[in-house]
């Protein structure tokens, strides 16, 4: 994590110096110079750029120290891993059972060519795409017009007040008797468990919403609609990634255990089959493959929300036109 | 084509009259504004001043349309001002740009909410910002502003939608004093430019009869009108103007008044707080200087 700071401001000055360069300056260039002692202050000035190598060279060695660590730590895990399961540590703890880093790596070189596996990871995938997704939808709609209107408050809170404490795990077997199939129920699970906190963020948002903003909407002619869409919901976007981040963790959760529970295919489902199986390897693999599914939709959504909010990240012109 | 050409000066007549404002219900209910009557006519820059508390930004919000008059009527062209509305640009003493948005975004805000397709939005909000010396900073983001660009890019956003009147509270109050000078004669060129009908809040004296048409004084709370003070004072204005006899004896007159009735003000406060007896030391102009 840490050398990545350092080599993206780095790339960062490079292309905004560019975006200055190809913004429409020489039209421009009067306007600026018209009013100086006005322009001065807020121009943000950019600092003098060193030459390419020289920033590789310095961002290598700024990043030295944090990569040596993260080596390192890694390093330490994996072999004490190995040492615990060679020698059979048996101490509380049993690694007996536990298989080798070694042949996990033998079964994972196996299952690339699984169309099984494949499946079940793609299976997972849509479970959350589709949970989640709509637990996006609905969470943001439902939080702006909670947060908004006082009617809406009135009506729709106290009934998620009333079953947000219920974990979404705790309704597997109501929702295998309220939904048709069992992917609907699982998908209902995974919906469940990232709705809340993306509701509650999105209220939370609202209701902090600078008051000034939104008159100044209202002065400039914004009618209802017009302010919850331009202005409501921009100013709530940030505390609604907050949601978003929280509510992803939240659907691999449950999406985990609803698959290991109820499951039919699956990526849990695989993890609590290989279990089942006596195919220790596989454990391990689910696993990984379960963090770094889980790790890649974080990293989606801060993606996204760089992508949807450049006013947050922005501290050079972006000569977006 | 420049859509921002100067407006016939016969709109933007803002009419208060009798106008009186309690907040709450009852015998709890706060009288802010007492029986104001005033007016600005087409064109015209008037500027309200008065001790902190008086009523000024009630008026105000009762001008655009955030406040229900109690008693009384408030118009804008015979039209009551019963919701905020385009035809009323407000600039506000808080900073109050959408962060989200571009300075260009900001300022086609408004022309987006009456309809007007893409390219004519950014053609329109691209002359206004030129005449700012904004332009090239139309891509910043708020943020990225100093806080004198930030209200600049808020009055003419404001003036975007080509509203009859421009409503400001204390739209300065936040900078420093080479920045508010130098705001003050945007603002002036801005309003020669618009021929737009102009109320501003302040509480800064010089301020107000370098901006203004006409200065009133309002009372200590409940704000009344106090004094209808006319200035005189040839266009453009300078800064060296400040120190001619004509300059001079307004500023004289507007101390007085404005010193007696934030001593009024103090007086009722430290009578609130128990302290009656005490010796108020500090003579008018003394006060005047405090606010
Ligand atoms: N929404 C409200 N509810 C209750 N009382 C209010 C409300 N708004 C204003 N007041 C009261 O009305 C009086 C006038 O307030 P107002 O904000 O108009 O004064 P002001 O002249 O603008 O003061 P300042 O110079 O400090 O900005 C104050 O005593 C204030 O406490
Ligand atoms: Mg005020």
């Amino acid at each position: 994590m840490q050398p990545a700071p350092t080599l993206d401001s780095g790339s960062l000055h490079g292309s905004s110096q560019a975006g200055v360069a190809d913004a429409p300056g020489l039209t421009l260039a009067p306007a600026t110079q018209a009013t100086p002692q006005i322009a001065a202050p807020g121009a943000k000035p950019l600092e003098s750029m060193p030459s390419l190598a020289q920033r590789i060279v310095g961002g290598l060695r700024a990043a030295l120290p944090g990569l040596l660590m993260t080596t390192l730590s890694l390093g330490l895990f994996i072999a004490l891993w190995y040492f615990a399961t060679k020698y059979r540590w048996d101490f509380y703890i049993r690694f007996n059972n536990i298989p080798s880093p070694g042949e996990v790596l033998g079964n994972a070189a196996n299952l690339i060519h699984s169309e099984k596996f494949y499946n079940n990871m793609w299976v997972s995938v849509r479970r959350i795409l589709l949970g989640f997704g709509i637990a996006t939808g609905l969470g943001v709609a439902f939080g702006l017009l909670i947060g908004q209107y006082r009617v809406a408050r009135g009506l729709l809170l106290p009934v998620f007040e009333v079953l947000r404490p219920i974990p979404a795990i705790a309704w597997v077997p109501m929702a295998i008797m309220l939904w048709p199939t069992n992917e609907t129920s699982i998908v209902f699970i995974t919906f469940l468990g990232s709705f809340f906190p993306i509701l509650l963020n999105t209220i939370h948002g609202v209701n902090s919403v600078d008051p000034v903003l939104v008159r100044a909407g209202r002065c400039l002619g914004a009618n209802e609609l017009g302010l919850l869409r331009q202005v409501i919901l921009p100013a709530a976007l940030p505390h609604i990634f907050t949601g978003l981040t929280v509510g992803m963790g939240v659907a691999w959760v449950s999406l985990i255990a609803a698959e290991m529970i109820s499951g039919q295919y699956g990526i849990g489902y695989f993890t609590w089959e290989a279990y089942s199986l006596i195919q220790y390897a596989d454990i391990a693999i689910g696993m990984i493959v379960i963090g770094v599914l889980g790790l890649a939709c974080s990293g989606g959504i801060r993606f996204l929300g760089n992508l949807l909010m450049p006013w947050l990240t922005t501290h050079a012109n972006r000569g977006r036109t | 084509m420049n859509p921002y050409v100067k407006k016939d000066s016969t709109t933007g007549h803002i009419q208060v009259e009798n106008l009186r404002v309690f907040f709450g219900r009852n015998s709890s209910a706060v009288e802010a504004v007492s029986d104001v009557s005033m007016q600005v006519k087409p064109g015209e820059f008037v500027s309200i001043i008065g001790p902190s508390g008086c009523g000024k930004s009630t008026l105000l919000n009762v001008v655009a349309g955030f406040v229900q008059p109690s008693t009384g009527t408030v118009t804008v062209d015979g039209k009551p001002t019963d919701k905020p509305g385009a035809d009323r640009g407000m600039v506000f003493q808080q900073y109050s740009l959408f962060p989200w948005l571009t300075v260009r975004k900001n300022v086609e805000f408004g022309l987006k909410q009456q309809g007007m397709d893409n390219s004519h939005r950014a053609q329109a909000a691209r002359t206004l910002l030129g005449l700012a010396g904004l332009l090239a900073f139309e891509n910043h983001y708020p943020e990225q502003l100093s806080g004198g660009m930030k209200q600049r890019v808020g009055i003419v956003r404001a003036l975007a939608t080509s509203p009859q009147v421009l409503l400001m509270d204390e739209p300065f109050g936040a900078l420093d004093a080479q920045t508010r000078v130098v705001m003050q004669q945007i603002l002036t060129n801005m309003w020669q430019r618009f021929r737009i009908s102009v109320l501003f809040i302040t509480h800064d004296i010089d301020e107000s009869i370098f901006l203004s048409d006409r200065v009133y004084v309002m009372t200590a709370r409940p704000g009344k009108i106090k004094a209808e003070i006319p200035i005189p004072l040839p266009r453009p204005r300078t800064p060296e103007m400040a120190s001619t006899p004509e300059y001079l004896a307004i500023k004289t007159k507007l101390r007085n008044l404005i010193s007696e009735e934030s001593l009024k003000a103090m007086g009722g406060e430290l009578k609130d707080s128990g302290l009656a007896g005490f010796d108020i030391e500090v003579g008018p102009q003394g006060v005047a200087e405090l606010i």
